[in-house]
């Protein structure tokens, strides 16, 4: 070890990791993963995310996965919250479409509206 | 060092201490550190070995064996792999704990506070476990049983066996 | 570096570990393989949560679902319903007392809410055998900071500011140490960890060895800059296997990032340390004794001066430093002494761990500002008394302490505080007691304990404290006489004055302080031969009150020695001659019938 330097540079290889662990207050993309939700092909969806997320090098995200919200026919599902904000449930997610929610929503804080869950429907 | 019994063999628990000793050191301030690791390999320091130190290490015995001594990690006799303790609380001696230690002494052929020759089982007499309740109780290696009668000594045994 | 949705800390601390918590951590990896998820969820083996009565425990992450007695065989259910399907797994969610609502997030648990974690940071949360996730907590940048950017003067400054106190007992300031140290001109210096963690009941130490390693080794490359000390020894109990394996990895991968060894940071500081271990002597926590013991010979005192910051180990000049008090150093170069300094009370800065133990709800190690009141200690963090019993003192600072009443539960807990309470910080050891205790007993285990480990060397110690004993098991076996408790004093106060080092010199405190404070029950036990808690089996008898007796002949069924007789549905008697004192007459009976006296 020659500089502070070289020890930043682990302690970023490494933050992600343990920051994911720890962090409160961070966006968090929530997975509707009850057996409906995977029969649908929410871990399709999930490690779509997940992909997106190392290949963009994205920290801070959480990436939850949960039970089933109660509307199989909507599946699969996922809920975005953003710390302040009202959660966005977004409804018959590909992973396709997922890679786009991490782009336009998490990054890009623009919800896709289009997708979202709209009860008045 | 040569072995000044005149046997042209090492005594194995010989090899054993100089390998610890070249992985450690001989220095002084390893001597703790060398009789726990010696211990571990061996079960005990017996007097010969603590010798036998005492010339591979260049410290007096007389200081080897105070260490020994003063530490109550150590023991200058062997204890085998399984402890087995039995409660000779009133409660238990009451309910029959001398017939079990006596079943025990029989079949692992030791009297109380002894190993067995093959170094599996050392016999123990305790105070008492506060499970008077289930007792006679006997303590292996930290697990309690309780509610024994001399029937179940062979059980016992040949689970840790 | 791979991306995991999920991240399942399980406890492999000694007390999970003696709980099957090994087991658990390969069942949980055979059923996560099993299910193809090992590149989704994560499974690390974490140092002590300090919540060691309801291990072992499981944290599943990111959402901190908190699992606790988890046993190997629920590994497969945790995988499926929470892994899999995102149900936690109910019945292992921990529920508190008070609480009707189930409690899942640590952070709302109050066993975690009042806590203030510091020298504990890092336990539980990082892995503490990958020496990576302790730099990505910014592990090692207090050490580079003060090698680069730094004086030696400059790091024994903002420690002196920032107010640290030895947080292995006497609470001696630790920047003052090192500044006795750094001066003396010598051609080589030591820093020591003392790990030798002896008080029964207090763990901290071994759980920041366990569960942060690295946290150690940063603080003694620090005070190895801040003193010009190039070596340094971890005097760690043989006792401690997993905390010893711990720092073996620890040092080992230190070495290969180049953060131990020569030219640290390229500053031309060269450090290094070693494993020293302890073989089982309490006297070696006292410095001179433990200095003694790492040179490798038997672990007895020397009478001080010289202190060991001119002459110590090997006769060089050493700083003698506990595992807590360095856990924290890292912390303060980080976030600068003024930051630490805001925490705690006047005199006594920062946090302190206790490891809880004894008549209370929740055991285990926690960690609090100094000033927090033995009140909040015991009933919002520990939970209470069990069986809603009446709390009756609390004993710190071990068999070196003394008793804390009712009266002090409002007092701020701090060193003055407490040493003006008659007790003492020590090390950390908080033990409940409540009504059903007796002190006099309570004198008499710690004296036996410190009796047992003294070294020998002193007079005052080595007879005295046997004296004192012996006058103790008098009064626990009935036999007081009132001449024995100024005796009593008169001893303890010799002993105090006269023995050689703090093992004698601390000894008669528990003995001091429950005279003090609880003299009514030594005189019961003398003047009306009764113990009051009905503790001493001597002074106590079990009868059967003939009233409440119902006849069932449960009491007689269950008694070892067959002291008890009667006639079904008549009330029972006790033949007292016969009767052992077991109590189990007492614990079967259904109907309360069965009285101690």
């Amino acid at each position: 070890m020659k500089s502070i330097e070289e020890l930043r540079a682990i302690k970023e290889r490494n933050k992600g990791d343990v920051v994911s662990r720890n962090e409160k207050g961070v966006p968090t993309i929530n997975v509707h993963m009850g057996t409906c939700g995977i029969a649908a092909g929410a871990r399709e969806v999930l490690t779509a995310i997940m992909d997106e997320i190392k290949t963009r090098n994205l920290d801070k995200i959480h990436v939850v996965q949960s039970g089933c919200p109660g509307m199989c026919i909507n599946e699969p599902m996922l809920t975005v919250t953003i710390p302040g904000e009202k959660p966005y449930v977004y409804i018959k997610v590909t992973p396709e479409n997922a890679k786009s929610i991490v782009l336009r929503h998490l990054i890009n804080k623009q919800p896709v509206q289009e997708w979202l869950l709209n009860l008045d429907k | 060092m040569s072995c000044k019994c005149g046997s042209a063999v090492k005594d194995e628990r010989f090899v054993k201490i100089d390998q610890i000793l070249e992985q450690n050191g001989r220095d002084e301030s390893f001597l703790i550190q060398n009789l726990e690791q010696i211990q571990t390999a061996l079960g005990y320091l017996p007097e010969d070995v603590q010798s036998y130190l005492a010339e591979a290490m260049d410290i007096p015995l007389s200081k080897i064996y105070g260490v020994v001594t003063f530490y109550s990690l150590f023991t200058t006799e062997p204890i085998g792999k399984h402890k087995i303790s039995i409660c000779l609380g009133t409660a238990c001696y009451v309910k029959g704990a001398g017939d079990i230690l006596a079943e025990f002494e029989r079949q692992l052929d030791v009297k109380v506070g002894e190993t067995t020759k093959d170094g599996k089982f050392t016999l123990q007499a305790c105070r008492c476990l506060g499970a008077c309740g289930l007792a006679p109780v006997l303590n292996v290696n930290g697990k309690v049983f309780g509610r024994l009668t001399a029937d179940d000594v062979a059980g016992i045994i040949g689970q840790f066996e | 570096m791979d991306f995991y949705r999920a991240h399942v800390l399980i406890c492999a601390g000694t007390g999970c570990s003696s709980m099957d918590s090994r087991l658990l951590r390969q069942n949980m990896h055979e059923e996560i393989l099993k299910r193809g998820l090992d590149k989704e969820i994560k499974v690390i083996e974490t140092g002590c949560f300090g919540f060691c009565n309801m291990g072992p425990i499981m944290v599943v992450y990111p959402e901190g679902t908190f699992y606790c007695q988890v046993q190997p065989s629920d590994a497969a259910q945790i995988v499926e319903e929470h892994l899999v399907k995102g149900r936690p797994v109910e019945r292992l969610l921990y529920q508190h007392e008070k609480e009707s609502t189930d409690t899942v997030e640590m952070e709302n648990i109050e066993f975690f809410k009042h806590q203030k974690r510091v020298a504990l940071e890092n336990c539980g949360k990082i892995n503490p055998e990958n020496i990576e996730e302790y730099i990505a907590q910014d592990g090692y940048f207090a050490l580079a900071q003060c090698v680069k950017e730094m004086k030696p003067e400059e790091v024994i400054d903002v420690i002196k500011k920032s107010g640290l106190r030895g947080r292995g007992g006497a609470g001696f300031p630790t920047g003052m140490k090192w500044s006795f140290a750094a001066p003396v001109q010598a051609d080589q210096k030591y820093v020591v960890c003392n790990a030798d963690e002896g008080d029964p009941g207090a763990f901290m130490d071994r759980s920041v060895l366990e569960g942060d390693p690295h946290s150690v080794l940063e603080a003694m490359a620090i005070a190895g800059y801040a003193i010009g000390a190039s070596q340094g020894y971890i005097y760690v109990r043989a006792e401690y296997p997993i905390a010893v394996e711990r720092l073996k990895i620890a040092i080992k991968q230190a070495r290969e990032y180049g953060l131990l060894g020569k030219n640290i940071f390229d500053s031309g500081f060269n450090f290094d340390v070693d494993i020293r271990l302890g073989a089982g002597a309490f006297v070696c926590g006292e410095e001179t004794a433990l200095l003694a013991s790492t040179e490798g010979r038997r672990g007895e005192p020397r009478p001080r001066p010289p202190f060991p910051a001119v002459s110590g180990l090997f006769g060089k000049p050493t700083v003698i430093n506990n595992v807590e008090t360095l856990a924290n150093i890292p912390k303060i170069i980080r976030n600068g002494w003024e930051w630490f300094a805001a925490m705690g009370t006047e005199k006594s800065k920062g946090t302190k761990v206790f490891a809880l133990a004894g008549k209370i709800n929740n055991i285990g190690l926690i960690e609090i500002p100094m000033g927090t009141s033995l009140r909040t200690i015991i009933y919002d963090i520990g939970g209470g008394i069990p069986k809603g019993k009446k709390f009756k003192a609390a004993q710190t600072g071990g068999p070196s302490g003394g008793c804390l009443t009712e009266a002090h539960l409002d007092i701020p807990i701090d060193y003055e505080n407490l040493t003006a309470a008659g007790s003492m910080m020590g090390s950390g050891g908080l033990i409940v007691m409540d009504e059903d205790t007796c002190m006099v007993d309570i004198a008499r285990f710690f004296l036996e304990f410190t009796q047992e480990e003294s070294c020998g060397k002193c007079p005052p110690c080595r007879i005295g404290t046997k004296r004192m004993l012996e006058i103790l098991d008098k009064i626990t076996s009935g036999n007081g006489t009132p001449e024995d408790l100024t005796n009593l004093q008169t001893l303890a106060e010799t002993i105090k004055d006269a023995s050689l080092c703090a093992l004698g010199q601390t000894a008669p405190n528990p003995v001091l302080s429950t005279i003090k404070h609880f003299r009514h029950e030594y005189e019961a036990h003398i003047y009306d031969k009764k113990c009051p808690a009905g503790v001493c089996q001597a002074l106590l008898s079990y009868k059967i009150d003939a009233r409440k007796c119902k006849g069932c002949s449960l009491c007689a069924r269950n008694c070892p020695t067959e002291a008890i007789s009667g006639k079904i549905k008549e009330p029972y008697v006790i033949d007292q001659a016969k009767c052992i004192k077991c109590g189990e007459c007492m614990n079967r009976c259904k109907f309360g019938a069965v009285i101690k006296e």
